[in-house]
């Protein structure tokens, strides 16, 4: 298993083709959270995002977080199952999101829509505690009239993972039996 | 209109409800961890083997840390076993108690908000809404309410099934069904997961078994031994299916099955699949008349 450390957003492209199925990323930088309602609002909606998707990380999450004073604080964080965006995977390829990051698979056409163009990486299910400790802050939220979990949330995070990438950008998928 | 005792008791539920979702969301029960361990002292599969370590660690930080081990917090079902003496004057007021427990967890502990309209999505922003938390009322022996806490994540509910058999399909049908809806599951509901089955009834009593299966500790096996025959080759064939952890390959799919039955009609034969994640949390607070009360993970409901 290579391992591989990559600073999000990607700024160049020609890091994509180094992963392969199988290996080993941690993500150091910004990462941006959305789930249905926010792909929904974009996509369907026809809503410009509050964010730039190019060379983004897109982390399938909705976080527990707390109230403070001045904002927010992250409590805990893990990835949601990922099929239930796989309608939209086209849109947001298309719209320069180079890396997504969640659970259960991105659905049959992810190794074909994505080739040359994202990475797929699948995050420990349910160890919200466990990388909650790689977020270092909530930088900014967008759409909270959404709900929390279904909010924009952007993260600075380091060190972010394991995660495994389980579709890569030449066509290949990691999957059980 | 309740009187002062009523209200003391009301307010003992509603702490007895903070303190259960507290342990319920931070700690894993001992007979589900032990579970994991195992998978990963048996597993050769290197991913396999790195997700079970990242869920070890996890499980560690979340109970050190008083955190939620899981960002899905779960819909919260509750099985309320009311023992016969317990003072059933406020038996109509056992589930506002429920109610007040679940908005303090939420701000306290604190829980995501994850209740919304089934329709227009609004969130109501404190884990309750009309019918939810879903309180199933059984009645029990003794003066003791129990309360039996289960907070579902719907990465796995979102993956369970029913449906109605031939009464000729039999104990093959309901078999064949288990491994589908398991393998059409694939990585989705955050495997190693805990099978719940039901068999019988009608389809709503199906899918109330399944559920009470998931309250039943994973080393405790259905006492009648044909079933828990069923329960251990179930397992052994859904661990040969390769899904493995999150999907991603692997020797433990499944950390264990819980069956219950029920008789059912003679031209029928309904079938529920419940899927529970790894994460296989729950917690039980007995509550005394006095308004005493007690947490634990070792009990659960006989239904």
């Amino acid at each position: 298993m290579t391992e591989h450390h990559l600073e999000v957003p990607l700024e160049k492209e020609e890091r994509l083709t180094e992963l392969e199925v199988g290996d080993v990323v941690y993500l150091s930088g910004t990462i941006i959270t959305a789930r249905d309602k926010a792909h929904q609002r974009i996509f369907e909606e026809g809503e410009e995002p509050p964010v730039d998707l190019e060379g983004a990380a897109v982390f399938h999450a909705g976080p527990v977080v707390r109230r403070v004073d001045d904002g927010y604080e992250l409590v805990v964080i893990g990835p949601t199952t990922s099929t239930r965006m796989a309608k939209y995977l086209e849109d947001i390829v298309d719209a320069g999101v180079k890396l997504i990051v969640g659970k259960g698979g991105m659905g049959p056409d992810a190794p074909e829509v994505m080739k040359d163009r994202a990475v797929y990486l699948t995050a420990p299910g349910g160890c919200a505690a466990l990388l909650a400790e790689r977020v270092k802050s909530i930088r900014e939220v967008h759409w909270l009239d959404l709900g929390v979990p279904e909010a924009i949330w952007v993260l600075e995070v380091e060190e972010f993972g394991p995660l495994i990438v389980t579709v890569d950008a030449h066509g290949n998928e990691l999957a059980g039996e | 209109m309740p009187d002062d005792s009523d209200r003391e008791l009301l307010e003992s539920i509603a702490e007895a409800t903070v303190e259960a979702l507290r342990v319920a969301e931070t700690k894993l029960p001992d007979d589900v961890l032990e579970r994991v361990e195992r998978a990963l002292e048996e597993e050769e599969d290197d991913h396999a083997r790195m997700m079970l370590e990242a869920i070890l660690e996890n499980v560690r930080i979340a109970e050190e840390k008083g955190l939620p081990m899981c960002q899905d917090t779960g819909l919260i079902t509750v099985f309320a076993e009311i023992g016969r003496e317990f003072p059933l004057r406020l038996a109509g007021t056992i589930r506002d108690g429920i109610e007040e427990g679940i908005r303090r967890a939420t701000e306290e502990i604190p829980l995501r908000p994850n209740v919304v309209h089934p329709i227009s999505r609004e969130n109501t922003g404190d884990n309750t809404g009309d019918r939810v938390p879903i309180v199933r009322f059984l009645p029990t022996k003794g003066e003791e309410l129990r309360l039996h806490f289960l907070p579902k994540g719907f990465g796995s509910e979102n993956s369970s099934a029913v449906t109605r058999l031939l009464p000729t399909e039999g104990l093959e049908g309901v078999r064949e069904f288990v491994i589908k809806t398991v393998r059409e599951a694939g990585g989705m509901p955050c495997p190693p997961i805990v099978l719940g089955v039901g068999v019988g009834g009608t389809i709503d009593e199906a899918a109330h078994l399944a559920k009470l299966a998931l309250f039943r500790p994973l080393n405790v096996r259905n006492p009648d031994p044909e079933i828990a025959k069923l329960e251990e080759e179930l397992l052994e064939e859904i661990n040969r299916l390769g899904v493995g952890p999150m999907g991603l390959g692997g020797r433990t799919t499944a950390l264990a099955v819980n069956v219950e039955l029920a008789y059912t009609h003679t031209a029928g034969l309904p079938v529920a699949v419940n899927v529970q994640c790894w994460a296989a949390r729950r917690a039980t607070a007995i509550v005394y008349p006095d308004g005493f009360f007690e947490v634990t993970q070792r009990e659960y409901p006989r239904g």
